[in-house]
């Protein structure tokens, strides 16, 4: 009531996106890539993420409140993986010190 | 007596009172719609994170694990979610133009696809059931080097796709409740809330599988 009606080519367009992404990832995940597998699967990831966001769920035309709620969220999860992973992946990186 | 008079404006059905107009109705819910969203991501946040760590103490289990899951079903999976996630945004589309029969066909399309995703996940629960997978007392594993971590790969596997069906189940309800509303009329131009908002949701938990499909299944695949 707000907005103007999408138009379905749009949410088609999204749709085959998306349809294609999931295709693109599980291509890429036969390569031997190495830790490349990784960073490909998850950047589709993201991607494939980022659309249904903006465009399913309409967050491109929302309030800045609601932005701001959606990008909190989001900072809230990096602090969780952030500081849960910034231990666990760095432990044995070097031996501890004599005097910790 | 002026003072003492109680002015109440009047205001269309569809508006509650204590809203200044539609749009502020409509902001109101989106935003209450986000903040349960929200916490939602910081619930499965901790799954992540948890799978992520073990992925990093035992990575030689893990990509031991990776042979045993059915990529073709979680494909075919991920496939049948985003589809009913474009019928959902239809539904929205075809309440936001009041076309009530349209609103009703969208969201049976999208039920439907929900159960198609539900009963494929149940033919891969059998398959791990048939092969010994389910971590507990009868957990058996090819790979003896491995049995221990990789039960404890198999229970996060368990507990995040058990998590998100979960999800998937109670949104199937709640799509049952908008179809049989949106039967009795109780949705027009003017006011269609309960769709958008149950859209939201059910977007949310496609995102959940679109991040759960690459971690748990694809990662490993060629190692």
């Amino acid at each position: 009531m707000n907005h103007p009606v999408v138009s379905v080519k749009v949410y088609a367009a999204v749709f085959a996106a998306l349809l294609a992404l999931t295709i693109t990832t599980v291509a890429v995940s036969k390569l031997e890539l190495g830790e490349f597998n990784f960073i490909a699967a998850m950047t589709i990831a993201v991607i494939k993420g980022t659309l249904v966001v903006m465009f399913f769920m309409d967050v491109r035309r929302a309030t800045s409140m609601t932005k701001l709620f959606v990008g909190a969220g989001l900072f809230w999860l990096a602090i969780l993986l952030v500081f849960l992973l910034s231990d666990y992946l760095s432990r044995g990186w070097r031996p501890a010190l004599h005097w910790l | 007596m002026a003072d003492s008079e109680t002015i109440v404006a009047p205001h269309p059905r569809e508006l509650q009172h204590h809203f200044d107009d539609s749009a502020q109705q409509l902001e109101s819910s989106t935003l209450g719609m986000w903040v349960f969203l929200v916490t939602e991501v910081m619930f499965f946040g901790g799954m992540f994170g948890g799978y992520t760590v073990y992925r990093d103490l035992y990575p030689a289990a893990f990509a031991s694990t990776s042979h045993f899951m059915n990529v073709t079903i979680g494909a075919i999976n991920t496939g049948v979610l985003i589809c009913s996630s474009f019928t959902m945004v239809l539904a929205v589309r075809s309440a936001q133009l009041g076309q009530k029969k349209a609103i009703i066909a969208f969201l049976v399309l999208t039920l439907l696809l929900g159960c198609v995703f539900l009963t494929l996940k149940g033919v891969e629960y059998h398959e791990k059931w048939v092969e010994h997978h389910i971590p507990g007392p009868g957990f058996q594993y090819a790979d003896a080097r491995y049995a221990h971590q990789a039960q404890i790969l198999f229970f996060l596997y368990f507990a995040m796709t058990g998590m998100h069906a979960i999800h998937m189940i109670v949104g199937v309800g709640l799509l049952t409740v908008l179809i049989v509303m949106a039967g009795r009329n109780r949705f027009s131009g003017a006011w269609y809330t309960p769709v958008e908002m149950i859209g939201l949701y059910w977007h949310f938990v496609d995102i959940i599988w679109i991040f759960l499909f690459p971690l748990l299944y694809l990662i490993g695949h060629t190692q």
